[in-house]
């Protein structure tokens, strides 16, 4: 219930100030941390104090964004990457969750493919990358495909892991109605596993950015890991820091999207 | 009265790679028509998995479970079961946990969603239909999951330890409560409780299982002179004494 400031206690208005203060003083060391960073960075460069061929600085890095603004290949390469990301991210979270379905629905084709699941899990999926360039080609295809196999196999465990832990008191229940196993995947499993479903999907936000950089490294000729590969090849670390930058925002940006989907999603839920 | 539900000879052997376990025993009984039966026994013995049996939930049994004169093979309609704790699902609003039962079915028809209205409107619950399960107090959610179980229009309610989640002052007013909704409605009910107050206080009929394999031990007949029977009532006649050491010493425990 809201409380009046006059009605408040000294205890509890010392609480709050105290709280506010500290919320206060984060939030300007969160911010301070990159002014301070990247005001000494720029004034080392300026005064000679690092090599800007090597480093580059703050202010070239924004001239180098404003310069590929106008030309429009900054939103076009942003586009490129995202798409891509979005489309990996997308594909490898569905197709995961219904190959946990699938384990999930016969407990022999789980021990069946489990260890296949293991070698895939420990194989870096990275050295897959050559083998879907010749097989796919080096086009779009080939990112997309390496962005979703580096989270799908991480879907299918964490999904088929959470699917396993539901109550067996649960699916009781429902067999008690005379529920089949359908009833039981939509009444019980996928509804209590939302939260492990949209946590999986916060791990893949990540690991899709890591297959498509990764693919566009090796074949792109577009994309934000495109234009970093390229800078560094020709020495333009205006380029190559400038790229990063904007890839660590668009990565940050996805990533709050999904965990603002998952607040939402739980608080409706009431899992909280 | 008549058997409206019948067991003869059951057994159940549950098989490991290491062994075969016999759970079960050549098990026989009925149960009348708008009786109240508890079942105890020993820790162990295998009153849940007789009660799993009952609920068709356990296909590889041997001897027969007939319901309304019918061999049963798998969970018949006539059936209703509560668990030990209420499994009243947090993702649903109580309204929606007390449909779950209908929706599984597929009777969620007016008529019985107006009947399952009624239950929570009896039963003190539908100015709480909105809330999520969390929201109410241990009681109100076992109280929920009868009501769950009601829905469905069962002959027979399978109650599975079904208090004994609770805390023993709850569970005194539980018993009461569940107890009264259960005579009111007019059902049959079974339940399993290693509880011999509990058992003794609901019952009309207690059934004594013999340590594993279980076989059935005895019988006892519960009567109680009151007007008014209620499970708190019971407990405090002398009659309820004399039954509760008669039972438990043929229940043969040793700690």
């Amino acid at each position: 219930m809201y409380m009046y400031k006059e009605n408040m206690s000294l205890q509890r208005k010392n609480y709050l100030s105290k709280r506010r203060k500290n919320k206060t003083l984060i939030t300007v060391c969160r911010i301070g941390i990159v002014l301070v960073l990247f005001a000494a960075w720029e004034i080392a460069a300026d005064i000679g104090a690092i090599d800007t061929f090597i480093t580059s600085k703050p202010s070239r890095m924004v001239q180098t964004a404003i310069s590929l603004f106008k030309t429009g290949d900054l939103l076009r390469h942003i586009g490129v990457t995202c798409l891509e990301t979005v489309v990996g991210f997308l594909i490898g979270t569905v197709t995961g969750t219904l190959t946990a379905i699938l384990l999930w629905s016969s407990k022999t084709l789980a021990s069946i493919l489990e260890p296949y699941l293991i070698v895939l899990n420990s194989l870096p999926k990275i050295a897959l990358g050559p083998i879907f360039i010749i097989w796919i080609g080096s086009g779009k295809t080939a990112i997309i495909v390496m962005a979703l196999t580096i989270s799908l196999i991480v879907t299918v465990l964490e999904v088929y892991t959470a699917f396993s832990c539901v109550s067996e008191e649960k699916i009781k229940l429902i067999r008690c109605f005379g529920g089949s196993k359908l009833d039981v995947l939509l009444k019980v499993v996928l509804p209590s596993n939302v939260p492990a479903i949209v946590n999986a999907l916060k791990v893949n936000v990540g690991l899709s950015w890591v297959g498509v950089i990764v693919g566009e490294f090796l074949v792109s000729k577009e994309g934000l890991g495109y234009l970093i590969v390229y800078g560094s090849q020709v020495f333009q670390l205006d380029l190559v820091m400038t790229s990063t930058l904007i890839l660590a925002m668009c990565a940050t940006a996805m990533y709050q999207c999904v965990a603002i989907a998952e607040k939402r999603l739980i608080k409706q839920s009431n899992y909280l | 009265m008549s058997a409206i539900m019948k067991l003869d000879g059951i057994g159940m052997k549950y098989q490991s790679p290491q062994d075969e376990i016999t759970a079960l025993e050549n098990i026989t009984f009925e149960v009348e028509k708008g009786e109240f039966i508890s079942i105890v026994g020993p820790s162990g013995c295998g009153k849940s998995t007789l009660l799993s049996v009952m609920a068709g939930l356990l296909p590889d049994y041997s001897g027969s479970v007939e319901i309304c004169g019918k061999k049963v093979a798998e969970t018949a309609a006539e059936i209703g079961y509560m668990l030990q704790s209420d499994q009243l699902f947090q993702w649903r609003s109580v309204w929606q946990n007390v449909l779950l039962g209908l929706e599984i079915r597929r009777m969620k028809t007016a008529e019985n969603m107006e009947y399952a209205k009624k239950l929570l409107k009896t039963y003190g619950l539908y100015e709480f239909s909105d809330k999520r399960p969390s929201e109410l107090s241990g009681g109100m959610r076992q109280r929920a999951a009868l009501i769950r179980t009601l829905a469905v229009r069962p002959e027979i309610l399978l109650l599975d330890e079904a208090f004994s989640a609770l805390d023993y002052q709850t569970r005194l007013a539980v018993c009461e409560d569940i107890y009264s909704i259960i005579k009111q409605e007019q059902k049959t009910a079974v339940l399993v409780t290693h509880d011999i107050s509990e058992a003794i206080s609901m019952s009309d009929r207690v059934i004594v299982l013999t340590k594993r394999p279980a076989t059935v031990r005895s019988i006892h007949k519960i009567s109680f002179d009151l007007d008014v029977r209620s499970p708190m009532a019971c407990r405090e006649t002398a009659q309820f004494r004399v039954y509760f050491n008669d039972i438990w010493r043929e229940l043969d425990v040793h700690v």
